[in-house]
C-alpha cells in the first residue's frame, strides 16, 4: 500500500498552461457553444417574429371592417314613386322593384345636398347617386314593405356608402388610385370630403358585418359573416352531438374493456392513422359517401359536421384515453372491491374523475374542427349563399357555409376590400379559438388532480 | 308521421317502458329493492332499451332502404325513350323527384289540394306556372311521363311514410311489451343492460374502422372507374396536366407530384432546423421561466387555422419575396410561387417539429447528459455528439411526419402556390400540388362520369397512399428507438 499523493507524479497541467488560461482550443470551443447557443435563440425569435408579423398584418388590415362609411340624411319616400296605385296593396307595391328604392334615396341626397348649399363639384345627379351603396336600394325596400305605413313620410335614412368611399375614408383608396378607377372618380371624393365636413357621411360601427349574409363582387361595403357564423356555429353544436358520446365510448371500450385481439389491434392502429390523414381525404370521403352515395343535400351543415366529426374523432379519442389512463387502477379496485360491476365501475368512478381531461381535450378538438376549411370545399359550402339557413333541425340541410370557408373565399375576390373583410373575419375566428382554448385551460388547472 | 314525431314517440314509449319495468320489477319484489337481482333503474333502463333499440334499427333501416326501392321501382317504369342510359336517366329521376317534391309543397302551402294534386294533369294544367307560384322552380315544360312518374313517386313514398310509422311502431310496442313483461325479481337485469352498453362501446370504436373503410373504398371505386376511362400508364408516367372538361385532356400527375415534392422540401429546409433549434434550446438550455411562455407561445402557431397561413402567404409573403427577390434577381413576377407556399408551410410546421423533438430530447435518459459532461465536454457537444445521435431515430420519426403534412397541406398552397401544372427547378415560380388540383377539379358544377372529375379521386387515392406510407413508417422508426431505453 503506497500513498499515491505521497509521490511526486507527472503534473497533469504544466504551470506554462495554468487552467485559469484559456487555452486555444478551449476558446473555440466556447465559441462554438455560444455559436450554438446563439442558434437556437435565432430560431425562436424567427417562429415568434413570424408569428407576431402574421398577426400583426391581419390586426393592421382587419380591424377596419369593424367599422363603415355610413350616409345619413332625410329621405322622403314618395308615394308616387313607392305605391302608384296609392292602395298600400303590399303585392302592388313588391312590382316596385330596387331601381325605384334606388331613385327615392338619390333624389333625397341630392334634395339634402341643396339644401347645405353643398357644391357638386360639377357631378352629375347619377354620378352622386353612386356614393350610395348598390346595397341600400334593397334594405329600403324590405324596410317599407314591412311597414308599408312609412310610405309619404320621411325618415333620417342611414345607408352604406359605396365601397370605394368607404375605403376612401379608411385610405385604401387614395385621390391617385381614383383617377385610375372606373367605379369612382377624383370629383366623387372631393365631394365625399364636402359631405363629411357637412356631417352626411360618417364611419360607425359595423353591426351588420356580424348579420348580413354575403354579398356579391359589386357590394363588398354590405358582406357580412351571418351565414357562416351561424353555419359554423350548427357545425360545432353538430360535431358535438356527433362525435363527443362516440369518441368518448369508444375511448371507454379500447381503454377498459377491449381484449387483446386483432380487432382491437386493427382499431388502435387505425386511429393513430386516421389522425394524420390529411383533412382534403375526409373532404373527398364526404363527397363521395354522404352526397353521392347517400344523397344528403351538398353545402348543408350537416354533411359538413359529419366530416369534420371523423375528422376529429381521433383527437377526442386520443385525448380521452389519455385521461382514462390517468385514473388510477386503486380507483377502479376498491370500486370492484366492494362489489361494483365493471360497468359501474368505469361510469361511475373512473369517468367522473376522468371528465375533465375529457372535457378539455373535447374542447381543443372542437376548436381545431371550427379552423377545418379544405374538406368544406369540396362537399359545397364555398357556394355563394346569401340565405340565412332557418332554424335547427331543418335547418341542419340549409346551405350554409363556414367561418374559414368564407375568410379564403372573401381573399379570392378582386375588389382590395374583400381582404379587409376577409381579415375581419380572420379576427372573429381567432376570437373564437382564442375563447376555446381559455376555456380549456381554465378547466385544466381548476380540475387537474394529481394522483 | 315525420320522422321528428316517431323520434318523439318512440321517446315517449321509452319513458312509460322505464317507469312501467321499474314498477312492475318492484312490485315483484313486493316494494324491497333487496329481493330484486339488480338494483330497481336496471329493469326501467332494460325495459327502455326493449324500446329503443328495435325501433330505431327499423327507422333508420327503413329511412335508408326506401328511397333506394322508390327509385328503382320508378326508374323501371320511365319510358325507353327517356332513359336511354345513365346520365338520363339520372337526369330524368331528378326532373321526377323535383316535381314530386314540388307538389308536395304546393299542397303544403295550400296553392293545390290534396286530392288536386293527384289529378292534376299536364295537358289542361301549367304544372310549372303552379310551382314557380309556390318557390319551386322547374327547368322545363313538365311531360305526361315525367308527372305519372312524379304521381307514382309521391304515392309511394306516402305509402311508405305510412308503412314506416306503422312498422316503427309496432316495433316499439312489441319492445315495451316484451321489455316490461320481463320486470320480474329474479330477471338479471345488470347483466343485460350492460351487455348491450358494452355492444354500444363496440359499435362507436368500430366508426374509426368503418371511417378507413370508407376512406378507402370510396377512393378506390372512383380511382377504378376512372383508370377505365384514362390508361393507367398515361396518369403515372405522362409529364403534361391539362385537363379539358370538353375531353381529351392529359391527366399527368408527374408535373403535380413534383410541386407536392417542390414545396415540401422548401417546407421542410424552413421547419427542420428551426423546430430542432427552438426544441434544443428549450430543452437544454432554456430556464424554466423562458419555457414556461416560449413553449406556449411556439404552439399558438400550431392552433391558427392553415386558412389563416393560406392569407398571409397570398397577401403578405408572396408580394414579399416577388418584390424583394424574384424580381431583382430576375427570377420571375408571380407572387404564388413554390418558395412562398413552402416558406409559410415550414412556419406552420415549425410547432410540429418543435415540440415532437422537444418530447423526444426530454427522453434521452440524465445518466448519459452526466457521462458527458462528466468526461469534459461543453453543452453544445453534448448535445451534438450524445443526445441528437441518441434521439436521432424520434427525429428523424418527427421530420417524416411533419413532411406527410406539408405534402397534405391544402389551404396554403391552393392560396400560395399557383395553379400552373408545370415541371421547373426555378422555386419562384408558379407550380401547382396534387392538394390544389383536388379542389380544382371537384369544386363548382362536376360532372361524376368525366375522367377530369375522378382524376381527383386518383390523386387523392395516391395522396392517401404516400402519407400513409410514410405516416407508418414514421411510427416504426419511433417505436424502434423506443424500446432501447425501457
Amino acid at each position: 500500500m503506497t500513498d499515491l499523493s505521497a509521490q511526486p507524479g507527472p503534473a497533469l497541467v504544466s504551470p506554462a498552461q495554468s487552467i485559469y488560461v484559456t487555452s486555444p482550443a478551449m476558446k473555440r470551443r466556447n465559441a462554438a457553444e455560444t455559436r450554438f447557443r446563439a442558434y437556437g435563440l435565432v430560431a425562436i425569435a424567427l417562429s415568434l417574429t413570424m408569428l407576431a408579423l402574421m398577426l400583426v398584418t391581419i390586426f393592421r388590415d382587419g380591424t377596419s371592417s369593424f367599422f363603415q362609411a355610413r350616409l345619413g340624411y332625410p329621405v322622403e319616400l314618395s308615394e308616387k314613386v313607392l305605391d302608384p296605385k296609392g292602395n298600400r296593396n303590399r303585392d302592388e307595391m313588391a312590382k316596385v322593384t330596387t331601381v325605384g328604392y334606388g331613385k327615392v334615396l338619390a333624389a333625397g341626397l341630392m334634395a339634402e345636398l341643396e339644401r347645405q348649399k353643398i357644391d357638386l363639384g360639377g357631378l352629375k345627379p347619377k354620378e352622386v347617386a353612386e356614393l350610395i351603396s348598390k346595397d341600400a336600394a334593397g334594405s329600403l325596400r324590405a324596410m317599407v314593405l314591412a311597414d308599408p305605413a312609412l310610405i309619404g313620410s320621411t325618415i333620417d335614412a342611414s345607408v352604406f356608402a359605396a365601397g370605394r368611399i368607404d375605403g376612401y375614408l379608411k385610405g385604401r383608396v387614395t385621390l391617385e388610385s381614383a383617377k385610375l378607377d372606373s367605379n369612382i372618380s377624383p370629383e366623387q371624393l372631393h365631394l365625399a370630403d364636402r359631405m363629411r365636413a357637412a356631417g352626411l357621411l360618417g364611419s360607425g360601427w359595423n353591426w351588420e358585418f356580424f348579420t348580413n349574409p354575403d354579398a356579391s363582387d359589386q357590394r363588398p361595403e354590405a358582406a357580412g359573416l351571418g351565414v357562416a357564423l351561424l353555419g359554423s356555429l350548427y357545425l360545432m353544436i353538430l360535431v358535438a352531438v356527433m362525435c363527443v358520446p362516440v369518441g368518448v365510448a369508444a375511448s371507454i371500450y379500447l381503454e377498459e374493456f377491449a381484449p387483446k385481439n386483432t380487432l382491437t389491434d386493427a382499431i388502435e392502429v387505425n386511429v393513430s392513422n386516421l389522425a394524420a390523414v390529411p383533412s382534403i381525404v375526409y373532404g373527398i370521403l364526404g363527397l363521395s359517401i354522404f352526397i353521392n352515395v347517400l344523397g344528403l343535400p351538398q353545402s348543408s351543415s350537416l354533411v359538413g359536421a359529419l366530416v369534420i366529426s371523423l375528422m376529429t374523432l381521433p383527437t377526442i379519442i386520443i385525448a380521452t384515453r389519455a385521461s382514462i389512463r390517468a385514473v388510477p387502477p386503486s380507483i377502479r379496485d376498491a370500486a370492484l372491491g366492494v362489489g361494483a360491476s365493471k360497468m359501474q365501475t368505469v361510469f361511475h368512478h373512473v369517468l367522473p374523475l376522468a371528465m375533465p381531461g375529457i372535457l378539455t381535450g373535447t374542447i381543443l378538438g372542437l376548436a381545431a374542427g371550427l379552423g377545418q376549411s379544405a374538406p368544406l370545399l369540396l362537399i359545397g359550402m364555398v357556394a355563394f349563399v346569401d340565405n340565412h339557413p332557418s332554424v335547427p333541425v331543418e335547418g341542419f340541410l340549409d346551405p350554409a357555409t363556414a367561418l374559414p370557408v368564407q375568410i379564403y373565399t372573401w381573399v379570392t375576390r378582386s375588389d382590395p376590400a374583400f381582404v379587409e373583410r376577409s381579415n375581419g373575419a380572420i379576427i372573429v375566428l381567432l376570437a373564437f379559438l382564442v375563447t376555446m382554448n381559455l376555456l380549456a385551460i381554465l378547466l385544466r388547472r381548476k380540475f387537474e388532480r394529481r394522483w | 308521421m315525420s320522422v321528428l314525431m316517431l323520434l318523439a314517440v318512440i321517446g315517449a314509449l321509452a319513458l312509460a317502458a322505464f317507469v312501467l319495468a321499474r314498477h312492475r320489477a318492484l312490485a315483484s319484489a313486493g316494494g324491497n329493492p333487496r329481493d330484486l337481482h339488480s338494483l330497481p333503474n336496471y329493469y326501467g333502463w332494460n325495459g327502455a332499451i326493449w324500446v329503443l333499440l328495435p325501433a330505431m334499427a327499423g327507422l333508420v333501416l327503413w329511412l335508408v332502404v326506401q328511397p333506394m326501392v322508390v327509385e328503382s321501382r320508378i326508374s323501371g317504369t320511365l319510358p325507353a325513350e327517356l332513359v336511354t342510359d345513365a346520365a338520363a336517366r339520372a337526369l330524368t329521376m331528378a326532373d321526377v323527384r323535383r316535381v314530386a317534391g314540388g307538389l308536395d309543397t304546393a299542397v303544403a302551402a295550400g296553392a293545390l289540394s290534396a286530392d288536386g294534386s293527384g289529378q292534376i294533369d299536364s295537358q289542361t294544367t301549367d304544372i310549372r306556372a303552379v310551382l314557380a307560384g309556390v318557390g319551386v322552380a322547374l327547368g322545363d315544360e313538365v311531360s305526361p311521363e315525367v308527372l305519372a312518374a312524379a304521381q307514382d313517386y309521391r304515392a309511394m313514398t306516402a305509402w311508405g311514410a305510412a308503412a314506416r310509422s306503422a312498422l316503427v311502431l309496432a316495433l316499439a310496442l312489441a319492445g315495451l311489451f316484451r321489455g316490461v313483461s320481463r320486470g320480474h325479481k329474479e330477471f338479471r337485469a345488470r347483466n343485460e343492460v350492460e351487455k348491450v352498453v358494452l355492444g354500444l362501446l363496440v359499435a362507436a370504436s368500430s366508426i374509426a374502422i368503418l371511417t378507413t373503410l370508407g376512406i378507402v373504398g370510396s377512393m378506390i371505386t372512383e380511382t377504378a372507374d376512372f383508370f377505365t376511362k384514362y390508361p393507367l400508364k398515361d396518369f403515372f408516367f405522362s409529364l403534361t396536366w391539362s385537363p379539358n372538361f370538353k375531353g381529351n385532356s392529359d391527366l399527368g400527375m408527374i408535373p403535380l407530384l413534383w410541386g407536392t415534392l417542390y414545396v415540401t422540401l422548401v417546407a421542410l429546409i424552413v421547419c427542420v432546423p428551426v423546430g430542432l433549434f427552438t426544441a434544443i434550446y428549450l430543452a437544454e438550455y432554456a430556464s424554466r421561466a423562458t419555457r414556461s411562455w416560449v413553449k406556449p407561445l411556439i404552439e399558438v402557431i400550431a392552433g391558427i387555422p392553415t386558412v389563416v397561413f393560406g392569407i398571409f402567404a397570398l397577401v403578405t409573403v408572396g408580394p414579399f419575396l416577388r418584390d424583394w427577390f424574384a424580381a431583382p434577381m430576375g427570377l420571375g413576377d408571380s407572387g404564388s410561387s413554390v418558395m412562398t407556399a413552402g416558406l409559410v408551410i415550414g412556419i406552420l410546421n415549425i410547432p410540429f417539429i418543435s415540440s415532437l423533438s422537444d418530447d423526444i430530447i426530454n427522453a434521452v435518459p440524465q445518466s448519459l447528459r452526466d457521462g458527458s459532461y462528466g468526461l469534459g465536454a461543453t453543452k453544445s457537444e453534448t448535445v451534438r455528439q450524445v443526445i441528437l445521435p441518441a434521439a436521432l431515430p424520434g427525429i428523424v420519426g418527427a421530420v417524416l411526419m411533419a413532411a406527410s403534412r406539408a405534402i397534405g397541406e391544402t389551404m396554403v398552397v391552393v392560396m400560395g402556390a399557383g395553379a400552373a401544372a408545370q415541371l421547373s427547378l426555378n422555386p419562384f415560380d408558379a407550380m401547382t400540388t396534387m392538394t390544389v388540383k383536388i379542389v380544382g377539379q371537384l369544386t363548382g358544377d362536376t360532372d361524376f362520369a368525366a375522367p377530369e372529375t375522378l382524376v381527383a379521386f386518383a390523386l387523392g387515392m395516391t395522396l392517401f397512399l404516400i402519407t400513409l406510407g410514410l405516416n407508418v413508417f414514421a411510427l416504426y422508426i419511433v417505436r424502434k428507438y423506443r424500446e432501447q431505453y425501457e
